[in-house]
């Protein structure tokens, strides 16, 4: 898999990784055709496909890919490909359509990828089927409206791929106070770095008082202590498989459902109280103001997604040494009185998650780093082994420690191991 | 015979009241250029925006994702985030250098200008220059005490695309 006869096993151990991990092309190749195009990748959310016909623009590794809504309502995830010259049919990131025709020469396809019509087609007859140039078409399957696709036929559903993982993706979902979740909008940014240096972030809890120190400085006290989380015993994160993992930063949040009523709302969000108790029953109120900062946790879905308080983080690799994310923005899907609750929860989003937000241009500076300081002795490891001596199995069996551990970075790596040493 | 409509003549950029606002902004972008925010931040109203959307086509900044969106209140916590020390996105920053320029008075009174122009940045940073073109719109209010800017939107070419995570100002 690489210039010499390094193994996965050698790269990736249970404590240490090595920093070629990082800079390596050969490696960055292996990831893409072992993991990327293996395994069951994120690209929508239902509510971005609100009805028949509408599409939008993604990437499974570095393929681009168009998913799409048929008239049933049947998901699809097309390679955004012509099957004459190759030409991309789709340049739009999201839209409606009866279907895509390509502007090069002008064959056509329907929403599900079948091929429909060639201009002129005197001149194939005898020479090709039409029924055998659909598009290239992904597996695609959803679970709590997250739509997943792979290249790859053979491997196990969905559900079985998220296995304890789902649990938390129904929790995450709770966030929407008893309504559905929907996409509120999405910053873009890349950083000059590995993809994997972002997957290790989202279950990083160690960074997060240093990094963020002039984000904590700039929120409230309530939201300052709510993220207080180092030196809380009962902040964790588990290991919940196939590299999967939850980092629990707010315990107290990790189920919104549980609620005894004896927290305090914030007292910034008084004014939409108010609003909001004009018309909504005070149980309801409690519920979508006690989410405003989304779930307490997050959660990293390996490889390409997490479900991180009150967004989605979307990596998409570009090359070994850059990577491209999305901070998605998300909200209830709820009644017009929500409206306000929306349009609270993107300044939150705002403030924290943008390229000019008060944190990610410092994380994208730390990543900026790693980058840059894994040239020097590729070889040498780069530690993953914080709590590696506190981790115990929780009654669920997952492995567990504290949420500043890097149970879930290794969870990841175990699954990177596994994965790249599987031809 | 269709009624013959005269379009109002164009305001030129040498009416007095154009050059102030013309002024301004440009005095603005020297103040972002050399990062003296403390400086910067007095040019604004109390009532004054700061926005960088992402929508290119929308005014409703707040019902849709910005990339920034100040009132006052947020540009004292972001200017007390750039200079604090403790943001290591702005202790690191890329080093810019801006021109605006392509001045055209969208609408003149004697108490505001809104004004439009072009905004081309490169910023360097450890052996790389990025480039950040963007339209820029000032409404600039006049006044005898001194002429601030009630709102800048600077919407980039790229606002939809992945744009570097940025330790300065547009």
């Amino acid at each position: 898999m690489s210039h010499d006869t390094t193994t996965p096993a050698e790269l990736a151990a249970a404590d240490r990784v090595a920093g070629r991990l990082y800079t390596d092309p050969e490696i960055f190749e292996g990831e893409i055709s072992r993991i990327f195009e293996r395994t069951w990748v994120w690209v929508a959310h239902e509510s971005e496909l609100p009805g028949p016909g509408t599409f939008k623009s993604a990437h499974v590794g570095r393929q681009p890919v168009i998913v799409t809504r048929d008239r049933k309502g049947t998901l699809h995830t097309l390679l955004n490909r012509c099957r004459h010259r190759g030409a991309s049919l789709c340049e739009k990131p999201k839209g409606q359509a009866n279907g895509f025709t390509c502007p090069y020469h002008a064959w056509s396809y329907g929403l599900d990828g079948k091929l429909r019509g060639i201009p002129y087609p005197e001149g194939y007859e005898g020479v090709i089927e039409k029924g055998e140039l659909s598009l290239k078409k992904l597996r695609t399957e959803s679970y709590g409206g997250m739509v997943f696709a792979t290249f790859h036929d053979g491997i196990e559903s969905l559900e079985e791929f998220l296995g304890d993982a789902k649990l938390w993706i129904d929790r995450f979902m709770k966030q929407g106070g008893g309504y559905p979740i929907k996409v509120l909008g999405k910053h873009r940014f890349k950083f000059r770095g590995n993809w994997k240096i972002q997957l290790e972030n989202t279950t990083d809890g160690y960074h997060f008082p240093i990094v963020h120190r002039s984000w904590m400085a700039s929120v409230d006290a309530e939201t300052a202590d709510m993220m207080s989380f180092m030196t809380d015993p009962s902040a964790i994160t588990h290991a919940l498989g196939n590299g999967h993992s939850v980092m629990q930063m707010v315990p107290g949040h990790s189920d919104l459902d549980a609620d005894d009523g004896t927290e305090p709302l914030q007292g910034r969000f008084d004014h939409l109280i108010k609003d909001l108790a004009q018309t909504l029953e005070p149980a309801q109120v409690r519920k979508v103001v006690r989410a405003m900062h989304g779930t307490g946790f997050n959660l990293n879905l390996f490889p390409n997604v997490s479900m991180s308080a009150a967004f989605f983080r979307v990596l998409r690799p570009i090359s070994v040494d850059e990577t491209e994310i999305e901070h998605i923005a998300i909200g209830p899907d709820g009644p017009p009185e929500l409206d306000a609750v929306n349009r609270e929860r993107l300044r939150i989003h705002e403030h924290f998650q943008g390229p000019f937000g008060f944190g990610t241009p410092d994380d994208a500076e730390g990543w900026d780093r790693v980058q840059r300081g894994a040239q020097g002795a590729p070889d040498m490891p780069i530690l993953v082994n914080r709590g590696l001596a506190r981790e115990k199995a929780s009654p669920e069996g997952w492995p567990t420690s504290h949420v500043t551990d890097e149970t879930g970075m290794r969870a990841a790596y175990g699954q990177w191991k596994e994965m790249m040493r599987d031809a | 015979m269709p009624e013959t409509v005269t379009a109002p003549a164009p305001v030129p950029t040498t009416d007095p009241r154009v050059v102030r606002a013309i002024d301004l902004a440009w005095r603005e972008a020297e103040l972002l250029d050399r990062k003296d925010y403390e400086t910067w931040i007095g040019l604004y109203t109390d009532d004054g925006s700061y926005v960088i959307p992402i929508d290119p086509d929308t005014d409703d900044f707040a019902g849709t994702l910005n990339m920034v969106y100040d009132d006052a209140r947020m540009r004292r916590m972001r200017v007390t985030r750039m200079t604090e020390g403790y943001a290591i996105a702005a202790v690191d920053a890329a080093r810019t250098v801006r021109t605006v320029s392509r001045f055209v008075p969208e609408s003149v009174t004697d108490d505001e200008v809104v004004l439009r122009s072009a905004q081309v940045l490169i910023a360097y940073k450890r052996g790389r220059h990025d480039i950040w073109a963007a339209d820029l719109v000032h409404h600039i209010r006049l006044s005898p005490s001194g002429d601030r800017i009630v709102l800048k939107v600077v919407r980039l070419v790229d606002s939809e695309d992945a744009v570097p995570a940025a330790g300065f100002l547009l």
